[in-house]
């Protein structure tokens, strides 16, 4: 599936798109995001590890956790300061 | 009749208040709100902003607030126009504009659309000229205001 990260979380990861394959695992949002962190050492465990961190599921918000499947767009970012 | 639109290049909110009425003799009120870079008096070092949006996700969200709006007042058309990239202090950043036979509609349908941008369009600002250019942080207040459109419905 492809992962995406904005503002501030991208900058902190030093990326901003990926392909994550889970191989034959069923995944949700909440073991992406804990797989994600596992990997990537301090920078992801940080960023991906705040409290007010918003997940997006093919470009929805979702606020509980959701299941993914492999050709799902999943989104992760900051809370949102537009306008 | 609703429309979103994206952009780096600036706006013309005269233009765009008159596009929106086009002609339509049901429109009785057109409410506009243009939202500016602004200069911060306790750090004059501040140039501007820098905006970052989400391709996709971000016209979809506020397109769904027009859509939204519209199931709670009667409105003739919603527009949104907002930039995105670098921006100075004084620059325009957002335009919002509503037409309705009624002045009520599109007051309350102009505000509703404002809040709801600011609380859920995937949209981020970071502040130019400053140490690091910093990521402004989501302000408490502007929940609490998108919240009060929630409690006004029940």
């Amino acid at each position: 599936m492809k992962v995406l990260f904005f503002a501030s979380v991208r900058e902190r990861l030093g990326c901003a798109e990926m392909e994550f394959s889970a191989g034959s695992e069923e995944m949700t949002t909440e073991s992406l995001r804990e797989a994600l962190m596992s990997r990537g050492g301090e920078a992801w465990q940080e960023a991906l590890g705040q409290p007010n961190l918003v997940c997006a599921v093919n470009q929805t918000v979702v606020s509980d956790v959701a299941q993914l499947a492999s050709d799902d767009e999943v989104a992760f970012f900051p809370p949102v300061t537009g306008g | 009749m609703f429309s979103v639109s994206l952009q780096q290049g600036d706006f013309d909110p005269g233009s765009l208040e008159n596009a929106l009425r086009s002609g339509n003799a049901d429109v009785g009120a057109i409410a506009c709100f243009t939202g500016y870079v602004r200069r911060d008096p306790q750090r004059p070092q501040l140039t501007g902003l820098s905006i970052e949006h989400y391709e996709g996700m971000t016209e979809k969200t506020i397109e769904a607030s027009l859509v939204e709006a519209s199931t709670r007042w009667p409105l003739e058309s919603a527009r949104v126009v907002h930039r995105v990239g670098p921006l100075d202090v004084g620059d325009r950043i957002v335009w919002v504009g509503v037409s309705s036979s009624h002045r009520s509609a599109a007051f309350a349908a102009c505000e509703f659309i404002m809040d709801t941008l600011k609380t859920t369009a995937p949209l981020w600002k970071r502040e130019l000229g400053l140490p690091g250019d910093p990521w402004v942080e989501a302000q408490a207040q502007d929940r609490l205001r998108a919240a009060r459109w929630r409690k006004e419905n029940l």
